[in-house]
């Protein structure tokens, strides 16, 4: 027995060592990532790990950036959330206050950034989110002003929403559309609710309104409803793990209007988890692959190297947020939290590889174009442009 | 009215596997007065079972099937005789806990070997009659058929055989029947292999039924089984058979009638309300407390 108890106080102690020992190099800049690796969608977090990586390595390759009189690497560090709410917050708590880091990356989903943002805006570090769509992210939840902290590399919902409800009025003529989405989510619920105002104020009519939870993988209730109210298309703005349930359920149903979808599709996995369920339908998205102009195509050319992979837009997102990042931390010249955010706050304009990024004064949300994609031939391939 | 027929047909699909996965609960609490919260998992287990079966050894429903069940029977067994079986003279925190620890282990094993959600290929080709306006798919009748059959082959093994009788009579009283003669340990175990056994089977129907699987999938389908078995009467196998189809259809027809949004608040809602009326269960009776 006393033995057993000097071994564990001996091992506490190594423990504490161990973690007392990781020195703090004073020529490293150290910036927090806040991927979903494992929950519901893993697919998401491995793309912005991958790309975070990769932008992080091309810094490091260079020698670094340049800030006063000396090169500083970066040090990338980096948190799962889960695919929890919770843990996506207490990931922020650690990179402020234990890893000291200068700016965090991430989360992606909606709902995992926006606890993130809230505890990033009150540390008073600076927080990208390549993928959060949901305008609330970058909003004081109290006064509803812009937050001062939190940016994005991603353009917002009501855009968004907008777009795809005037791409199924105007392009492909549909006027009764049914929507069913995921109403314990962030981002599901606020696309949803602007798809239908925008479609109703265009002559549109949303016949069907449904509703379910997270984890739900029983949607026969609703789509049968659906099924009742006869739609020419349905609106799914869910996550690309959910979405293939969703169809195939409904086929099985006998529903033969096609769908529509929006950013959230966009994961190589949706076409493994569809198989040829969902070929032929549209969904906006940040950038198209397929489409690319030139830098982009270097970048697409670098992931697939190192990944054999195409980046989809979680990848090309997270890595335009450290491109910003990037350009902030040479601006400001010094590894310092407060100089970053307002280096990141004066960036008018950026051109990333999911294109060209406009910031407002006061305002953590760029302005920038989607695109339609088309799933075509069990592949993403670019239909159309949609400007802001 | 079709359409009252549509829903009806998914409240059946839905409550079948509730049903399935009821009885697990309510055998191993039947038996050792113990819920088993890693019975959830342990039907995800099996819908994983089924992915390894029918992607990499492309094995056809039947064996696919069969051997889903005896893996997640086998694991049943094992997890009874290493994790419960040192406790079962313990207080009954110490069992629940342990059973939620189990229940952890699994999720975080099965998230260890790849967080990816997985795609069952369709072991069955799905046919779609129409009758009327109402739409059946061939594998809707299968998953509630299969699960029919699974029921009924239960209640004859636990009603008219030997191994039930003596299963019923552990639950009644577990110190005079080793005096008769019964094997306890065996008889513990047999029930903890049918009863997780079946959860494998509901998580193979699962799986064709709702084709994209993940590791935390058993949580929330646990839940409300767990519930199922609750409402029907802990400890009685009839009763977590109905209780598995009057959750399927409230939450189906909930949802059918009222504005999808409120489904689980009032599926939720009537059954708190059906348990005031009948605090120990459809079919459960009151245990005097002997002191």
């Amino acid at each position: 027995m006393k033995k057993t108890i000097v071994g564990m106080v001996l091992l506490i102690v190594c423990a504490l060592f161990a973690g007392g020992c990781s020195k703090d190099d004073a020529s490293q800049i150290k910036i927090g990532l806040i991927a979903e690796l494992t929950g519901d969608i893993p697919a998401v977090g491995a793309s912005c790990k991958n790309a975070a990586e990769m932008a992080v390595a091309e810094v490091n390759a260079a020698g670094g950036i340049q800030l006063g009189d000396k090169k500083f690497k970066i040090k990338l560090i980096i948190e799962d959330n889960a695919g929890k709410a919770d843990q996506s917050a207490s990931a922020a708590q650690k990179l402020i206050t234990q890893n000291k880091v200068v700016a965090i990356v991430g989360p992606n989903a909606s709902r995992y950034a926006l606890p993130a943002a809230e505890i990033a805006e009150s540390g008073k570090v600076a927080l990208i989110t390549p993928w959060s769509t949901a305008p609330k992210a970058t909003l004081d939840s109290r006064t509803n002003a812009s937050k001062k902290y939190v940016f994005r590399a991603c353009f917002i919902d009501p855009f968004q929403g907008g777009v795809v409800a005037k791409f199924t009025l105007d392009n492909l003529k549909f006027r009764k559309a049914a929507v069913l989405y995921d109403v314990a989510s962030e981002y599901n619920k606020g696309i949803a609710e602007i798809f239908k105002t925008v479609f109703e104020q265009n002559g549109g009519k949303i016949v069907a309104f449904e509703t379910y939870t997270t984890n739900d993988k029983d949607f026969s209730s609703q789509l049968t409803k659906i099924r009742q109210a006869a739609p020419e298309i349905i609106f799914l703005p869910n996550y690309y793990s959910e979405v293939p349930l969703q169809i195939q359920q409904a086929k099985r149903l006998g529903i033969a209007a096609p769908f529509i979808g929006a950013d959230a599709w966009g994961s190589e996995e949706l076409l493994k988890l569809c198989g040829s369920d969902c070929e032929g339908y549209y969904f906006s998205t940040h950038y198209a692959a397929d489409a690319a102009g030139e830098a982009t195509r270097k970048f697409i050319a670098d992931y697939r190297s190192r990944y054999s992979a195409t980046p989809d837009d979680v990848a090309a997102l997270t890595y335009d947020s450290f491109g910003l990042l990037k350009q902030a931390l040479a601006t400001a010249g010094k590894n310092d939290r407060q100089a970053v955010r307002d280096a990141l706050a004066r960036i008018p304009r950026y051109d990333g590889v999911t294109g060209t990024m406009q910031f407002r004064e006061g305002s953590g949300d760029p302005v920038k174009s989607a695109v339609i994609l088309k799933i075509r031939d069990g592949k993403f391939t670019w239909f159309a442009d949609a400007k802001p | 009215m079709a359409y009252f027929f549509q829903q009806l047909l998914n409240a059946l699909q839905l409550g079948s596997i509730y049903a399935l996965i009821a009885l697990g609960y309510t055998m191993v609490y039947g038996i050792l007065t113990m819920i088993n919260f890693a019975h959830g998992d342990l039907f995800m287990v099996g819908a994983f079972f089924c992915f390894l079966l029918a992607v990499y050894l492309k094995l056809s429903f039947v064996p696919t099937l069969l051997l889903s069940m005896l893996g997640v029977a086998c694991l049943g067994v094992i997890i009874e005789r290493l994790a419960y079986k040192p406790l079962r003279t313990a207080p009954r925190v110490s069992a629940i806990i342990t059973a939620l620890g189990v229940g952890l282990f699994l999720e975080n094993f099965t998230l260890a070997l790849s967080p990816y959600p997985k795609h069952i290929p369709p072991l069955l080709t799905n046919v779609t009659w129409t009758v009327g306006a109402v739409s059946i798919s061939s594998l809707q009748v299968l998953v509630i058929v299969l699960s029919l059959g699974l029921m009924l082959i239960l209640d004859f093994v636990v009603w008219r055989t030997k191994a039930g009788m003596a299963m019923r009579a552990i639950s009644w009283d577990k110190t005079i029947v080793p005096l008769m003669g019964v094997s306890v340990n065996k008889i513990i175990s047999l029930t903890f292999a049918i009863g997780t056994g079946l959860g494998g089977a509901a998580g193979v129907l699962y799986s064709l039924a709702y084709p994209v699987i993940d590791p935390y999938m058993g949580i929330m389908v646990g839940w409300k089984a767990f519930i199922c078995a609750v409402v029907g009467g802990i400890g009685n196998v009839r009763g977590a058979m109905i209780g598995g189809f009057i959750l399927g259809a409230v939450e189906i027809l909930v949802a059918a009638f009222f504005p999808s949004t409120y489904r689980d608040f009032v599926a939720f809602t009537l059954l708190l309300g059906l348990l005031i009326l009948r605090p120990y269960g459809i079919l459960g009776r009151p245990q005097p407390q002997k002191v």
